[in-house]
């Protein structure tokens, strides 16, 4: 069961990830590129798995 | 600036950041620590030959074993439960390094549990490792945390039921060692290694089990031995004796019957040892710390927590000096040793007898570093990796 969990939860940081890249790429403010990227960041790191 | 150029300059910088913090991460995470294995270390075996299912695994750590010229009876002394409570972890290293047994038998763990070792607290800012001075440079250790690594152990249960009593637990302490005693066999990594633990003290006949831990001023369970019941009288004659002889204060308390999946409940329940768990105070776990420093962490030494001291808030003194590391491992390797003597008073049929250990004078006169060895003067085949 926590296989499944775990597999869920690393396919849910991904989806979160690429909805991440997606929006860093259609933005137009500057702002929220740099809060994009900001954010992508730790969800790189878990899916990773280096932290 | 064209939008392109824009994106892919912060891109750049994200990916710098990304690096930067993984490289870091993953470096702390490996850190090899080196232990060059004392005259005193006869072999040195893996938790997993007790229990298969942990073998292999992150926390599938060494057990140093130091036989006796003459027989007596067996400690363990675990080091690194709570790896975030390193007084403990740099003690069980000195014994590991310099212990030689005259009688009886000694059985020491650094990193009982290695995973919380590669992990500092997530959002904590806590620094990754750090050094302490020695005469031949710096020996660095990963700092580590209270529970396992969640890249470990994964996912945590919204309420934590403790095997086998069925109380109710903080959901995050199925990660900590010492709340998953005796642990279980098909259970999670945490449950698996306090389980293979109470399989090697139940089948090395180990008769006590010292745990070493460190405690928040601000926690009223510190300064002091946790004795199960069966300890009482030994756990008694050392804290006088320390109190008396060596100069520093020791209390005694008994470990609740009702609190479950502490070493110092569990394993006197489950096995035939004696458990007992020692506290020293480490101002660096206080919630109201200043900067959460490496030399915060070595000398002790807090504004903060003193003003708390002045409000009347601790229940251990602290004052311009703090708590240094020296001070720290100096009370735990002269309270290990202080129970190998008072157990032999109470049973010389089953001696202990320990040597080349530094008390807690010793300690603090030359430094915790003084007594960690090269491991680029001992031979290749004398090193093991913690």
């Amino acid at each position: 069961m926590d296989l499944i969990i775990t597999i869920i939860y690393y396919l849910l940081v991904a989806y979160v990830s690429v909805l991440l890249i997606y929006n860093v790429v259609k933005t137009k403010e500057w702002e929220k590129e740099v809060l994009y990227i900001i954010v992508l960041i730790p969800f790189l790191l878990r899916l990773f798995m280096l932290k | 600036m064209a939008p392109i150029v824009r994106k892919s300059g912060f891109g750049i910088l994200g990916l710098l950041l990304l690096v930067t913090s993984g490289v870091s991460f993953y470096e702390s995470r490996r850190l090899a620590e080196p232990v060059a294995l004392g005259e005193g270390v006869s072999s040195v075996k893996k938790l997993g030959s007790y229990f298969s299912g942990i073998e292999g695994t992150v926390n599938d750590c060494n057990l140093y074993f130091l036989e006796g010229e003459e027989p007596g009876a067996t400690i363990c002394v675990l080091g690194g439960t709570h790896p975030e409570e390193p007084a403990g972890r740099l003690a069980t290293w000195l014994f590991a390094e310099n212990a030689v047994m005259k009688k009886g038998r000694l059985i020491v763990v650094l990193s009982a549990n290695r995973s919380g070792t590669t992990v500092t607290r997530l959002g904590g800012a806590y620094p990754p490792d750090f050094a302490i001075p020695t005469t031949w440079g710096e020996q660095t250790f990963r700092l580590g945390d209270r529970w396992s690594n969640p890249l470990d152990q994964w996912p945590d249960p919204e309420v934590y039921i403790h095997y086998p009593s069925g109380q109710y637990l903080a959901y995050v302490d199925i990660r900590n060692l010492n709340r998953c005693f005796p642990g279980r066999p098909n259970g999670t990594l945490t449950e698996q290694t306090c389980y293979a633990l109470m399989e090697m003290i139940r089948k090395e006949k180990v008769d006590i089990v010292i745990d070493l831990h460190e405690a928040e001023l601000q926690y009223p369970v510190i300064s002091t031995i946790v004795t199960h019941e069966r300890g009482q009288e030994l756990a008694t004659f050392v804290s006088m004796t320390l109190t008396d002889l060596e100069g520093f204060k020791m209390g005694m308390e008994f470990s609740p019957k009702n609190l479950h999946g502490l070493s110092h409940r569990e394993i006197g329940d489950y096995s035939d040892a004696v458990s007992l768990l020692f506290e020293a105070p480490e101002p660096f776990l206080d919630a109201t710390r200043g900067k959460t420093t490496r030399e915060q962490l070595l000398t002790g030494i807090d504004e903060f927590v003193m003003k708390a001291g002045k409000h009347g808030l601790l229940f251990e003194k602290i004052d311009e000096k703090g708590w240094h590391i020296d001070v720290r491992v100096g009370r735990h390797t002269s309270a290990v040793l202080q129970t190998m003597e008072s157990w032999t008073e109470m049973h010389p049929d089953k001696p202990l007898s320990c040597t080349n250990v530094p008390r807690y004078a010793e300690v603090i006169e030359k430094g915790v570093g003084a007594f960690l060895r090269n491991p680029n003067e001992s031979p290749r085949e004398r090193i093991a990796y913690e």
